[in-house]
């Protein structure tokens, strides 16, 4: 049974803080492989400095962090091979305006993991055809749609084969009409069995995929429940809050 | 003629033919009074003096030169060395510049504020005076037989810098030519006169440290996102740097570079002041001896106008190809 694994993603005890603002209080999640976790909260309570904590783009200052068995300290080493094995898609996209689609998917292959480019383009390729853009590949991003950057976003942090993926708002910075089909690669993903944690406000996404709903608020983890519970029932008087405003308007 | 006043276009026009007709009314009188001027005195004019035999020596050349060559010729080789020392001190004050710009940047607080450091003083203090500074400190160096020999093949002594040269007279393939000390001199390798050593070093110094700035303004210019999404695929810093973050810099720093490479090239005659022989000192040289002033300098304004609008349109060219693709 999937629970008898050891967590892949465990965090235990972790604060951290911006000069003396306390942003993360004692933070405490276990994610167990195959598992698909939504954060949710207010702005500001945390999320993405939480999520970024995971693959080290933020330093948290006590407890402790491990990662698919290695612990994140100050070894670089152990940083970038956790980097390696955990995928990351930002709301804003960040793909190398200088490189084309096909260049931002094979440079980290290349570079990172010593493939052959022509290794590295055929599994680029394939991915392009798992985001369902195969023919933007000799694109730049910037020729590109916003729904198509994130796709091709997904496929670049899945080019390493993480076994993570860290998902921080992936489409806020999206125009409506170009939500659903960022949610639908998400959605095929994981049912391949990925392990993902999102942080998304896409809460029919969430309610779909989610084994777990995590709640965020003021830098503490307030709420972890299944989502049928969560959604229906939830136990906090703050997450009863914030859902009916953002599911009640 | 009251709507014809109050017409645009007609004015707009107008403005321009007396513009033109004045510039031309200004040129047309120097150069008429000049002529008066020159021929009162006995002194000739046009472009003959180039064919002449132009009788000095110059201590430093690329090409073959003696006292029995033409004023064209000693005019090319002051060219020849203008070029040299700018096209050195353009790539030499690139990489120099580039390291400090990013070393500017670098978390280690020491190296950060050892290049701020560099950087305030250096574009603070004229560039005359630092090439006083170096030619003093390239001319009080050991002599040849203590030279100082920091690396293999390398030696640094008051007869200027010593360095590995490439020998081409053994056929197709070049043999690195190693210099040696052989009794009061090296033999062998490229000797770099300590005239020029001073120059090209200051130069370098100087443009560094404004070209360090225009890096880092560059860097700092592309979105922290993008070293976050390299960080998070796992490539290291330096790789970041290398293949993420300069690439897209560069839009930013070509612009400002050009006029940095500019600069080098028109700062290149402050070399009169130590006695290297670049284009601006060799035509001085010739303006004495035949008086041709006007022909002379002009010439050399040519010239420099000639090298400034080739590197514009060479860093234009550059800069479009860097330009990011958009919709
Ligand atoms: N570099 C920083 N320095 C100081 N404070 C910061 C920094 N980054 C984030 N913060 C603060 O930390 C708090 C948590 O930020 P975080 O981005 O994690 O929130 P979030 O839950 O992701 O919010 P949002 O939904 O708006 O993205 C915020 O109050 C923010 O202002
Ligand atoms: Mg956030």
């Amino acid at each position: 049974m999937i629970m008898q694994d050891p967590p892949i993603v465990e965090l235990n005890g972790v604060n951290k803080w911006y000069g003396d603002f306390h942003v993360l209080k004692d933070i405490g999640l276990e994610v167990a492989r195959g598992e698909k976790v939504v954060v949710c909260g207010p702005s500001g309570s945390g999320k993405s400095t939480m999520i970024r904590c995971i693959n080290r783009l933020e330093e948290h200052q006590s407890g402790c962090i491990v990662v698919d068995g290695v612990e994140l300290g100050d070894d670089l080493k152990a940083i970038e091979a956790i980097r390696r094995r955990v995928g990351m898609v930002f709301q804003s996209f960040n793909l190398f305006p200088h490189l084309t689609v096909l260049e931002n998917l094979t440079l980290a292959p290349i570079r990172v993991a010593g493939m052959t480019p022509a290794e590295a383009a055929d599994t680029a390729m394939a991915l392009l055809e798992r985001v369902r853009i195969p023919d933007q590949a000799a694109k730049y991003p910037g020729q590109l749609s916003g729904g198509q950057q994130q796709r091709v976003a997904i496929a670049r942090a899945l080019c390493l084969k993480p076994k993570v993926m860290l998902f921080d708002e992936p489409t806020s910075a999206l125009d409506p009409e170009m939500v659903g089909e960022v949610l639908d690669v998400m959605t095929a993903l994981a049912s391949e069995g990925m392990t993902m944690i999102c942080v998304t406000h896409e809460m029919a996404f969430a309610r779909a995929v989610a084994d777990t709903m995590v709640f965020m608020d003021e830098g503490r983890v307030v709420e972890v429940a299944k989502p049928a519970l969560f959604f229906d029932h939830p136990a906090n008087e703050r997450t009863r809050r914030f859902l009916g405003k953002i599911i009640g308007h | 003629m009251a709507s014809l006043w109050s017409n645009l276009r007609f004015r707009g026009l107008l403005y321009q033919v007396l513009v033109v007709g004045a510039v031309v009314a200004l040129g047309g009188w120097l150069v008429h009074n000049t002529l008066v001027n020159l021929a009162a005195r006995g002194i000739a004019t046009g472009l003959g003096f180039l064919g002449r035999e132009a009788g000095f020596d110059i201590s430093e050349s690329v090409i073959a030169f003696s006292p029995s060559d033409t004023y064209a010729r000693a005019l090319l080789v002051g060219l020849l060395n203008t070029l040299v020392v700018s096209g050195l001190g353009i790539v030499s004050a690139t990489v120099l510049g580039t390291l400090i710009g990013v070393a500017r940047l670098s978390g280690n607080w020491l190296v950060g504020r050892l290049s701020t450091v560099y950087i305030e003083s250096i574009r603070n203090v004229p560039l005359l005076l630092q090439l006083f500074v170096w030619y003093g400190v390239v001319t009080s160096l050991p002599v040849a037989r203590l030279a100082l020999h920091p690396l293999p093949g390398v030696f640094l002594s008051n007869r200027g810098l010593v360095i590995p040269g490439l020998d081409w007279s053994q056929g197709w393939l070049p043999i690195l030519d190693i210099p040696h000390l052989a009794g009061f001199n090296f033999v062998g390798g490229l000797t770099l006169s300590p005239e020029f050593a001073a120059l090209l070093a200051g130069l370098t110094v100087y443009t560094a440290a404004f070209i360090a700035e225009i890096v880092r303004a560059g860097i700092l210019a592309v979105p922290k996102g993008q070293t976050e999404a390299a960080l998070s695929l796992g490539l290291s810093r330096g790789q970041i740097l290398r293949l993420v973050i300069l690439p897209q810099a560069l839009r930013v720093i070509v612009p400002p570079l050009t006029s940095q490479y500019l600069n080098i090239a028109k700062n290149s005659p402050l070399a009169i002041a130590i006695g290297y022989p670049d284009l601006v000192a060799v035509s001085n040289t010739a303006i004495n001896q035949t008086g041709q002033a006007v022909e002379g300098v002009a010439l050399v304004m040519v010239v420099f106008l000639g090298i400034s609008l080739a590197l514009s349109a060479l860093m234009n060219w550059y800069n479009k190809r860097v330009a990011l693709v958009t919709r």
